[in-house]
């Protein structure tokens, strides 16, 4: 018997990221363009994420550093280039299609399921990594109990590991904004996820919360060898946990590298702290 | 360990149905006092015991299982339909035309009556998915319009489809409401006609009424169930947030179409047993407003919740009859002259020249009594949605957990 009083389940531990595979990179992003009628978001595009890396994507408001995450969501479709995954090209698939890939995502502002409490969406976060139908789930004994009970268990090590066992049965619309965060990076990682997106993990977040959710992206990339690609205007934070960092203006990558170099980049100091100008 | 209540030691006990004792034990007495209706041995519920108090409640329940299915697709999926008369029409359709008896004019092949309502709830089904991908297109308030568009069809198809569904304000007949395996001359569990059941005499009603309990309860069981696994999780998912939903793997359409097909197919069913326990129903009966007498059920008892679709039903079913007696009430006080005389006076309105909201005889100015039953649902359903949006089971959560905590507010 195991603390949870099931043999048998699988736990958190059994589904450590194996990498390596029959591919270059986990994912590339080949010189993709996405424009809405002449509004240019993206500008060839190109970068490629590898096995439990963490690579951060910067830029100003309005770079295109969501509408990246939206590409690679199948929530937008890009003009041109290509997206690869595991060296196959997922461009044009729907987003649901890619999420079963283990392609999951937090979001910029929360978008949890409002309705439901937060063991809900955890297990809603399991949706692509099960296979009850409608009327097996409906008749519940024989598959359907043995599916439930193996999630719940895998969701109660998520819900362990994020700390957030005293909000387990809260309607999510009640916690504060910091525990929502958390949620929805935890109802991203029930998905069993091989690369995981983060939108902005801690904006809003005061200093206590952001070192919290700083050391959950750095245990799950520990413990569960996630990939994961980090958009954040926490510029501290960044440095601190990425591996490499792409830097986007106006939809063009202008800099990629690691932290340090990216930091020295005249290119990067001219986005951010504007050119210098002789004084009238 | 044992028997301290909330400490639950595994999952499974946690997550059953019913995990605390006092609600196993509310299960097993409410279920003895329904299933003890009929035979009127309870003190206080003898009155019940009446044919015309049990076919009242046949139909509650049988007006279960179609709320259930709109609670599927509208409380569950959220996609507002009132499209909803239309598929309980063509399950009763469907079961007349299988189950039903041929005459010259009419169709009917006079299979059993199990195989008509499940055919009826399969045919429903299939036309569900097929308006499913229009879900997928518009939503919200377009969505009801375009359900509405539905009843309208199917109105004008039953009113010409003669052959099928009568002459038009008139009707048809249904088969007998009756269990057989295969033919009426087999051996069969009659529903229909007065008869000893274990050695007591119980009116067709009470036959009806046993046999219904046991229907509605599996349908409310499988709906809950749906609700509580991977699907029914899919459809909330849907309703709350439709992007993050497709982005956490959820198919959309797929979504959507299994929500009308399930809800369709229960509506289908309940259309089938409805009319096939009336008997005689005419083409009128599947309009807009029995749709919306299902929007208020849902909105009533508490959107997205099976427990809301029993007392929603049993509210909304019984508040005719609760207006019926109200009036029957204050026409006595008239008619005897008492002290309230002539409040009741201004209520109803008792000749040609009175002044009265309601009016008994149906002729002149005045509402009729189902008209103000109308009326009285369109202010329920505002006001619910105004001030509870969770209908009954929001009422019920809030005197619970005050009492609860109770001395204390919280």
């Amino acid at each position: 018997m195991t603390a949870h009083g099931h043999v048998g389940h699988r736990t958190l531990a059994d589904w450590r990221h194996r990498s390596g595979g029959d591919y270059e990179h986990l994912l590339e992003f080949r010189d993709v363009s996405l424009s809405f009628k002449g509004v240019k978001a993206l500008t060839d595009v190109g970068f490629h994420v590898d096995d439990g890396e963490l690579f951060a994507v910067i830029g100003p408001n309005g770079a295109g550093k969501t509408s990246t995450f939206n590409c690679l969501n199948g929530v937008y479709r890009p003009q041109e280039g290509d997206i690869f995954w595991k060296g196959e090209s997922i461009l044009g698939q729907r987003p649901d299609t890619i999420a079963g890939y283990g392609i999951a995502r937090t979001f910029q502002n929360i978008e949890l399921f409002a309705h439901m409490t937060v063991l809900e969406n955890l297990l809603t976060g399991r949706h692509v990594r099960t296979e009850v139908g409608p009327i097996a789930g409906a008749l519940w004994f024989g598959r359907a109990k043995e599916e439930e009970l193996a999630n719940r268990a895998l969701v109660e090590d998520i819900i362990d590991l994020l700390e957030i066992k005293q909000w387990r049965k809260y309607p999510v619309a009640l916690l504060p904004y910091g525990i929502q965060k958390r949620v929805e990076l935890g109802r991203a990682l029930a998905m069993e996820p091989e690369l995981l997106l983060l939108d902005e993990p801690v904006a809003g977040m005061n200093l206590e919360e952001t070192e919290d959710m700083a050391r959950f992206i750095l245990d799950i990339r520990e413990e569960l060898g996630i990939a994961m690609i980090l958009v954040e205007h926490d510029m501290g934070l960044v440095m601190d946990i990425a591996d490499r960092v792409m830097v986007l203006d106006f939809g063009a990558k202008i800099a990629v590298g690691t932290p340090a170099v990216v930091q020295q980049d005249p290119e990067v100091i001219k986005a951010y702290l504007g050119e210098e100008h002789e004084s009238i | 360990m044992r028997g301290r209540p909330l400490l639950y030691v595994d999952y499974e006990e946690e997550q059953s149905l019913f995990p605390t004792n006092v609600q196993k034990a509310l299960v097993v007495v409410g279920a003895l006092l329904a299933l003890s209706i009929p035979f009127g041995w309870v003190p206080g519920m003898k009155f019940l015991a009446h044919p015309g108090w049990l076919q009242l409640l046949v139909i509650a329940l049988i007006f279960m299982i179609g709320a259930a299915g709109l609670n599927i697709v509208t409380g569950m999926a959220g996609q507002v339909s009132l499209g909803h008369a239309f598929f309980m029409g063509v399950g009763a359709y469907t079961t007349a035309a299988l189950s039903g008896n041929p005459t010259a004019a009419l169709w009917g092949l006079e299979l059993p009556m199990w195989l008509g309502v499940i055919a009826g709830g399969l045919v429903a089904a299939f036309l569900g998915v097929l308006i499913a991908p229009t879900a997928v297109r518009v939503r919200g308030l377009y969505l009801a319009i375009v359900t509405l568009g539905l009843v309208f069809i199917g109105q004008h198809i039953f009113r010409n489809w003669n052959q099928v569904s009568g002459i038009p304000e008139l009707g048809r007949n249904w088969g007998p409401f009756e269990l057989a395996l295969w033919s009426a001359d087999g051996p069969k569990i009659d529903l229909s006609n007065d008869g000893e059941w274990f050695g007591v005499f119980l009116p067709s009603e009470g036959k009806a009424f046993l046999f219904m309990l046991v229907v509605t309860t599996i349908f409310l069981l499988l709906a809950k169930n749906l609700a509580r696994t991977r699907i029914g999780r899919s459809f909330a998912a849907i309703r709350d947030r439709d992007i993050a939903a497709e982005v956490m793997g959820v198919n959309e359409s797929k979504a959507k179409t299994q929500a009308f097909a399930i809800s369709s197919f229960y509506a289908g069913v309940a259309g089938a047993l409805y009319a096939t326990f009336l008997g005689f129903l005419p083409p009128e009966q599947w309009s807009l407003f029995l749709s919306v007498q299902f929007i208020a059920i849902v909105l009533i008892g508490g959107a997205g919740t099976v427990i809301g679709v029993v007392l929603g039903t049993l509210f909304v079913q019984l508040l005719p009859r609760v207006v019926e007696n109200s009036t029957d009430f204050l026409s006595e006080q008239i008619a005897n002259e008492t002290l309230l005389a002539p409040v009741a006076d201004l209520v109803i309105k008792t000749g040609a020249g009175d002044f009265g909201v309601l009016s008994l005889d149906a002729a002149g100015a005045g509402l009729s009594i189902f008209q103000a039953n109308t009326v009285i649902y369109g202010l329920l359903i505002a006001v619910f949605l105004i001030f509870e949006p969770l209908g009954l089971y929001g009422i019920w959560l809030r005197v619970r957990n005050y009492w609860k905590g109770w001395p204390f507010t919280y």
